[in-house]
């Protein structure tokens, strides 16, 4: 079906086409209109799932990761502090090795209470142990969700997987997306077939103690799937091309890199923004170019090394920080140069925290302002009270 | 990648507590007993089993020996004799 949608509205029509049969729900904004709509579905038959309202996020958690546990593919979905109150279930998940799509709509966290859009929910969990996909439209965070399915399950994978949608932009912003019928999702998405099931005709037990003996080799277990995960990644994004006739996820999309100066670096919806100024600026003589991160774990470190090695400026321009030290990604990728011969200039920004815009002139200052110069943890757009105006 | 995670599940039944038996151990005397089922209530390994007057008995690799079946027999037919002692069965 084609159409003009919401981005909840079309996130649960995806996991309605992805044949998810348990669905936990807990209210949270941006997130909460993903699961009233899927339970329309399930009320009217269209979607034949187990739909329960859970009493916290924690549970939330619990419940899709029982019904996974089962053989039942699960769904659900999450903001901020929702997603926070999770967080130990979610590092079970992963533990566990069991596959899982869920849905975070981006949104900070609090204190102070802020319901707008930013990163910081979903980057505090990526040591979790979980693949971490940002996607910049409606229409690609549609389709990670059906990639999603297919990397979790994979038997050479099992680990969960979280499609990260920028709160309100994507959630409550409206595109025309495709989405396709089950049907078609089946010829891409086969029937869950787990690799271990909690059967009561052949009972196992899954979460069992480590001791010292024993429970680094289950993280070393993970970390390295994570590596097999980054050639896998592109070959699901391959073949979802070849089914679906368009191009979405992947590891990274670089734009007009080829024979850029200088590039900005970032994740989600605010990458289009940033693609909207890079053509400006080339029209304008500007060599400038984009690169979106789409995975962030497991960390593309190699194909972002290819990407922006003869790149002479690189600015990283996140919406999260890391409170007293630098932002993920821009820590991420000075590590990644750090020792290599090619010795690009590495500036980190931080920008549209708590929701605050993030407009074309934002980019554009970014590209110009800064030329020759390094920012490590600049704050753009800040707008201090005037007694408190300090630094730059 | 993938290292052992998940396991078959165990069971008590494989912990024989009966070897933590030391001095004394429950004789069942067959003569009074009522069928009161007071000593397969009491017991706290649950291994005392039976159906009927004088049909009761312990299963030896469980019993640990704590005395209390033969406290509660109404009728004393139950007798804790020295380990040592040969029981029949």
């Amino acid at each position: 079906m084609r159409a003009i949608m919401e981005g909840s509205e079309a996130v649960a029509w995806t996991i309605r086409a992805c044949r998810v049969g348990a669905i936990s729900a807990y209210p949270i904004t941006p997130q909460t209109r993903i699961v009233e709509f899927l339970s329309t579905f399930v009320a009217n038959g269209d979607l034949k799932a187990q739909f329960v309202n859970v009493e916290s996020e924690h549970s939330a958690a619990s419940f899709v990761l029982g019904a996974s546990a089962t053989g039942v593919r699960a769904y659900s979905a999450t903001s901020s502090q929702g997603f926070l109150l999770m967080a130990e279930v979610l590092f079970n998940i992963a533990g566990l090795r069991l596959p899982l799509v869920i849905t975070v709509a981006n949104r900070s966290v609090s204190a102070p209470i802020n319901i707008w859009n930013d990163h910081q929910d979903s980057v505090t969990l990526r040591d979790a142990g979980w693949i971490q996909f940002y996607g910049e439209s409606i229409q690609e965070v549609c389709d990670l969700h059906i990639q999603g399915y297919r990397i979790s399950e994979d038997p050479k994978v099992l680990l969960p997987v979280m499609v990260c949608m920028d709160g309100y932009i994507l959630t409550h912003g409206r595109e025309i997306v495709e989405i396709p019928e089950p049907e078609e999702v089946d010829k891409f998405l086969p029937p869950y077939k787990p690799v271990h099931v909690l059967d009561v005709d052949n009972p196992v037990s899954m979460g069992l103690l480590a001791g010292p003996e024993s429970y680094m080799e289950t993280r070393y277990a993970i970390h390295k799937t994570m590596e097999e995960v980054l050639e896998i990644i592109p070959q699901v994004a391959d073949e979802f091309e070849k089914v679906f006739g368009r191009r979405s996820g992947g590891l990274i999309e670089s734009y007009k890199t080829e024979d850029a100066e200088r590039v900005i670096v970032g994740k989600g919806s605010m990458m289009g923004t940033v693609k909207e100024v890079v053509d400006q600026l080339r029209a304008e003589g500007e060599k400038v170019g984009a690169v979106k991160v789409i995975t962030h774990r497991p960390f593309p470190a190699q194909v972002l090394y290819q990407t922006l090695k003869e790149v002479k400026e690189i600015a990283v321009v996140e919406k999260s920080i890391s409170l007293g030290c630098w932002s993920p990604l821009f820590t991420e990728i000075k590590a990644l140069f750090q020792g290599k011969k090619e010795n690009p200039s590495i500036s980190g920004f931080v920008i549209g925290l708590g929701g605050r815009d993030v407009t074309t002139k934002d980019i554009r200052k970014i590209f110009l302002d800064w030329k020759g110069k390094v920012a490590e943890g600049e704050f753009i757009n800040l707008r201090l009270p005037q007694e408190n105006k300090g630094g730059k | 990648m993938l290292v052992p995670i998940v396991a078959k599940p165990g069971s008590t039944l494989s912990y024989e507590t009966g070897s933590w038996r030391t001095e004394v151990k429950p004789k069942f005397l067959h003569k009074n007993c009522i069928a009161c089922g007071l000593c397969y209530l009491v017991c706290p390994e649950g291994c005392i089993t039976g159906e009927g007057k004088n049909t009761f008995t312990a299963d030896y690799r469980y019993c640990k020996g704590c005395g209390l079946c033969a406290y509660v027999c109404p009728k004393k037919d139950i007798v804790m004799v020295p380990e040592e002692e040969k029981l029949k069965e």
